[in-house]
């Protein structure tokens, strides 16, 4: 290989990032050989980016609060439930929500990779898949949460859940007192998705607001 | 083993809802492998223990595990897959890659890079 200088003066554009080539070419002859189409591709990005986020697991959450058989069924079945509003997996894996209630918080990791309950929750966020965060939850997962800033009692028992490739979890976090004139979709804007992988609860509005 | 001490491990890194990715490579990477698997050239579960594996290689190399090299991992187990599968080659990879990065020199500013037309 020749050396990695950068001669600008004798080239026209600018070198590439190692990545970037690797994945334009990847993608290039992926493309030529018919087995990936550009439009997918496009359209998986816009899908995950900025049409699911957390979004779409808040809906299922606040739907569980006000209606106690939805709640009924999203915890006997989650993959249907979850369904019924029109989220689907799109790697064909089944969804389980985990209940906390005073007596039990659950917390949901993925210790080898990071599985993670895409349709509901868009993208892992960074900390997720991170080392510290796959391997501290199993191990400490009273100090992960403190980090987090939930301190838990002595009292409630803590359920660590390891997500795998066919199997992923949604935490149903405690509806937060004070909201109880409010509506499915205004609840729906005070979960936030760390509430759903369990390293957060859910805050009532500040007070002086509306009611 | 011995038990592992826990005070020594580093703390959570922590985000604030911001983008899902940081540059355009980790969106085409990521949409790659949801699409190949959609059309079932291989399955999810397959494509888990691939990425799996590949995080636990680089943690042996003693790269940083901290979520920052997620998506090199995640490209990586992409270009093992797709040779495993027989879909893309090693060496067509590193030939295109080198047609890439020629062209990319070659583009001025300004202007869309585009691989030659081939004879």
């Amino acid at each position: 290989m020749s050396d990695h200088h950068h001669d600008h003066a004798s080239e026209p554009g600018s070198p590439l990032a190692e990545t970037d080539l690797r994945v334009r070419a990847l993608e290039s002859l992926l493309v030529e050989k018919g087995l990936v189409d550009p439009a997918a591709l496009d359209a998986v990005i816009d899908t995950y980016e900025t049409k699911v986020g957390p979004r779409n697991g808040a809906r299922v959450v606040a739907r569980a609060w006000v209606d106690p058989a939805f709640r009924a069924r999203l915890l006997a079945d989650a993959t249907a439930a979850i369904a019924e509003l029109g989220y689907m997996g799109r790697q064909g894996e089944d969804m389980v929500a985990l209940e906390n209630t005073p007596k039990v918080h659950n917390l949901v990791v993925c210790t080898l990779c990071s599985c993670y309950p895409w349709p509901v929750l868009g993208l892992p966020p960074v900390w997720y898949k991170s080392a510290p965060y796959r391997s501290r939850a199993v191990l400490d997962p009273r100090g992960v949460l403190r980090e987090f800033g939930v301190e838990l009692g002595d009292d409630v028992e803590v359920r660590v859940w390891d997500s795998t490739s066919e199997m992923r979890y949604l935490v149903l976090p405690e509806r937060p007192a004070g909201t109880e004139g409010m509506s499915e979709e205004a609840l729906a804007q005070l979960v936030t998705r760390d509430s759903m992988i369990g390293v957060a609860k859910v805050t009532p509005p500040a007070r002086g607001g509306p009611r | 083993m011995t038990t592992p001490d826990l005070a020594a491990l580093p703390r959570l890194p922590r985000d604030a809802e911001g983008p899902v990715f940081r540059a355009p490579w980790e969106a085409q990477a990521f949409a790659m492998a949801v699409t190949l698997a959609e059309r079932g050239l291989f399955t999810w579960k397959e494509w888990a223990t691939y990425l799996a594996d590949e995080i636990a290689a680089a943690r042996v190399r003693g790269e940083a595990d901290d979520g920052s090299r997620y998506y090199h991992d995640w490209l990586a187990a992409l270009e093992k897959i797709v040779a495993d599968k027989g879909l893309v080659a090693t060496d067509a990879l590193l030939t295109r890659k080198d047609e890439w990065d020629r062209a990319a020199r070659a583009t001025p500013h300004g202007q869309p890079i585009v691989l030659p037309r081939r004879p």
